[in-house]
């Protein structure tokens, strides 16, 4: 015999039911009966109460990625809805897995313009992996149920639930949560693939002489950090990694060359350009990281493994495609991988790596505190091992040079996106995921400023994390390309800050400013020993660029690089 | 030759919204899409006509619709052997002098006329595409006043069925 319950209530023991610890929201209107029922679970269930719902949408993001659990945010219909598109959008492009659950007006009102109605399931088709809107009590639990494993399972997404106030205020008099094997007709996980494709794979990677392997985020989602480090030691053949698949193999690892595309390391874009295969491990061959795709890779035959079938042939034509989980795959193919010399293809690899040495900002004497200096003074200061949130532009790229990522899950950056102020919101939601990482934060003085009213909801929480503000006055990635392609003309690109060690206080958290390298560790010292949220403004030089770029669209190898002597005549 | 798919899907509301939407989003052309209900309780079947021609463009675009959750799944009958029609209503202008015209056309075609009026006919055709294109043409210079076509059905020839008949599965 089941419970009575109203359906406000059945919402919050479904949510019990699939694991939930936290939910991210912002009560209103039409949702208004589940937040009453919320006070019947709060021994159960976590609310944080964010200041924006594209807030509360990044934090489930934030905590799904750190956690690899279903991330969960909530909000109100309309407005608080809308507010939750641009969180959705960059779930979907990275494949990250949270439900949003939203209100919405009385089913007898929908379609009339009522008060703070929109059509939120047509809004959102385009950036959810599927949502459903539901009118009905008794489908409450069975959908939202649902919703999780369509989250969690095959490549990750977003699930959007909209629920109606007249379904939320209805009341079932024998509820029990549903116990049946969830089935959907239209969603199929993939299958193993066939032994004459693992054959066919095999033969080409232990022919190659020149191979690399491109590991992305599959590799994280799937958990093939393993199975990926096993194909690269046993048949001695490179990695780089997407921008997402950073930490899916140790930075340490001495067959990674670190990231690859548009600001990734030289010798992993020259590498990928000369091969003659390339084993391409749950990424998308976005453009990002293939620039000009008739030119890319020209050379190599390749293995594409990737559990999306959308996403084969979709960008770069391949030979092989493994249309299944990427562990499952490497399972099958490992063990046929004959280990390989190759020292003449390594010591290419290692020559394009020295010259890059040459050109390193950290190898140059500069006049300021440059932005590399300041990121990789956090990676000395949390000795590599911190959970880094970054954000979007010039020092997220940075980030991804000068932090060296040893374990996985280990850099959360919204990447298919590009969603500037995702960086504070996500850190915070990753923060209820119980761990004993350190949670940094490197973000921008222009992304900061379009999520920094949950620097509140920081404090409110009490929430661990160190904000560090990258401070170069300029939205600087979008300056860097007003300098090199539209012949310095800046447009809307400076952009002023508030005092954000006044900003911090007035938050009611510490905060200090950091403007010569030797104060940078120090500065972290303390704000290490206070638990809770602290920010640190690193004033930086503001007109450095970041090296390597290949300019969109032009050739993978075709990459400007910082010259060798930069600050030679500064010295003088 | 253009790209025809048969889909099952669930009937559901907002399906046939998130397949046009795709099409949309993913920026594939939908020639015709035409959408009733079949043998099975609960499944729906669509004809997608695209203008896609390359192999692996096709795939792709086959392989986006079948991803949508809703979709139970799609045959890519193009190269297939498959039974493929459309009709189309075509009301012409034709007072009492030009009606025999449009009736001997009616029949050369296999068409029916379906209503009479004082200064119009409505004639009704079943078949291939490029016959209905033939008979508009030809009932063009009588005077066409409106035109109604269903977008093309299609279906596989022999003892093939799709899987979501459950008599076959």
């Amino acid at each position: 015999m089941g419970k009575k319950l109203r359906g406000a209530d059945i919402v919050w023991e479904s949510l019990v039911e699939e694991g939930v610890e936290v939910v991210f929201g912002y009560p209103g209107g039409a949702i208004l009966p589940a937040y009453d029922a919320l006070n019947n679970y709060r021994e159960k269930i976590h609310h944080v109460l964010v200041r924006h719902e594209q807030g509360a949408t990044h934090m489930a993001d934030g905590y799904a990625r750190a956690s690899g659990k279903v991330g969960c945010a909530m909000a109100t219909s309309g407005p608080g809805a809308t507010n939750m598109v641009t969180g959705l959008a960059t779930a979907m492009l990275d494949s990250s897995p949270i439900v949003c659950i939203t209100g919405q007006v009385p089913s007898g009102a929908i379609g009339g313009d009522a008060f703070q109605e929109v059509d939120v399931t047509g809004v959102t088709i385009p950036v959810t992996k599927h949502n459903y809107l539901v009118t009905d009590v008794n489908e409450i639990a069975s959908t939202i149920r649902e919703a999780f494993y369509v989250a969690r399972t095959g490549r990750p997404g977003p699930v959007l639930v909209d629920i109606t106030k007249d379904a939320l205020n209805a009341v079932i008099e024998d509820f029990e949560y549903p116990t049946y094997t969830i089935s959907l007709p239209g969603y199929k996980p993939p299958a193993p693939v066939t032994n004459e494709q693992v054959v066919a794979a095999l033969e080409l990677i232990n022919k190659a002489k020149k191979p690399v392997i491109l590991a992305g985020h599959g590799v994280l989602i799937s958990g093939a950090m393993n199975e990926v480090l096993e194909l690269s030691r046993k048949g001695n053949i490179p990695v780089t990694t997407t921008l997402l698949g950073i930490g899916g193999v140790p930075a340490s690892h001495p067959l990674n060359m670190g990231m690859m595309g548009m600001h990734g390391e030289a010798c992993a874009n020259h590498a990928i350009q000369e091969a003659d295969l390339l084993i391409a491990c749950g990424m998308r061959f976005d453009d990002r990281v293939t620039g000009n795709v008739s030119t890319y890779s020209p050379n190599s035959k390749k293995i594409h493994i990737e559990i999306d079938p959308t996403e084969i042939n979709k960008n770069i034509k391949v030979d092989i495609a493994l249309n299944t989980d990427l562990m499952v795959a490497l399972r099958q193919i490992n063990p046929g991988v004959t280990f390989n010399d190759r020292s003449e293809w390594l010591h290419r690899i290692r020559d394009w790596q020295e010259d890059a040495n040459q050109r390193d900002i950290l190898q140059m004497k500069t006049p300021t505190l440059m932005a590399a200096q300041a990121i990789r003074a956090i990676w000395e200061g949390t000795a590599g091992n911190a959970l880094v949130v970054s954000d979007v532009g010039q020092h997220q790229m940075l980030e991804c040079q000068y932090y060296q990522h040893e374990s996985p899950y280990t850099l959360l950056t919204s990447g298919g996106l590009g969603t500037m102020g995702f960086s504070v919101p996500a850190a915070i939601g990753a923060s209820f995921h119980k761990q004993d990482r350190e949670i940094w934060v490197i973000v921008g003085d222009g992304c900061v400023q379009m999520t920094i009213m949950e620097f509140a909801t920081a404090v409110q929480e009490n929430a661990n994390i160190k904000i560090c503000i990258i401070n170069n006055g300029y939205l600087g990635m979008v300056r860097q390309w007003q300098q090199l392609f539209y012949d310095a003309r800046y447009a809307e690109t400076p952009i002023s800050s508030p005092d954000y060690v006044k900003l911090a206080d007035a938050y009611g958290m510490p905060g200090y400013r950091v403007s010569k390298l030797e104060d940078a560790i120090p500065t972290m010292r303390k704000a290490q020993e206070h638990k809770g949220p602290v920010v640190i403004e690193f004033v930086v030089e503001q007109h450095d660029m970041v090296y390597p770029m290949v300019p969109a669209g032009a050739d993978l190898h075709a990459m400007i690089r910082r010259p060798h002597r930069q600050f030679a005549e500064m010295e003088m | 030759m253009k790209q025809i798919l048969i889909a099952s899907v669930e009937d559901k509301p907002g399906v046939l919204n998130r397949v046009s939407s795709l099409f949309r989003r993913r920026n594939f052309n939908i020639e015709s899409l035409a959408v009733g209900h079949s043998e099975v309780p609960g499944v729906s079947r669509m004809t997608i006509v695209t203008d896609e021609v390359e192999q692996l463009r096709r795939a792709i675009v086959r392989s986006n619709v079948e991803k949508l959750v809703n979709v139970i799944e799609v045959d890519d009958v193009t190269d297939l052997p498959c039974v493929v029609r459309e009709t189309a209503l075509i009301k012409v202008t034709a007072d009492t002098t030009k009606r025999r015209e449009v009736m001997d056309f009616a029949e050369m075609y296999r068409a029916r006329i379906v209503d009479v009026a004082n200064e119009t006919l409505i004639v009704e055709i079943t078949g291939e595409s490029s016959k209905i294109d033939a008979l508009i043409e030809v009932l063009t210079p009588i005077g066409i006043s409106e035109i109604m076509r269903t977008g093309k059905i299609a279906m596989r020839r022999g003892a093939v069925a799709p899987r979501t008949n459950g008599a076959t599965a």
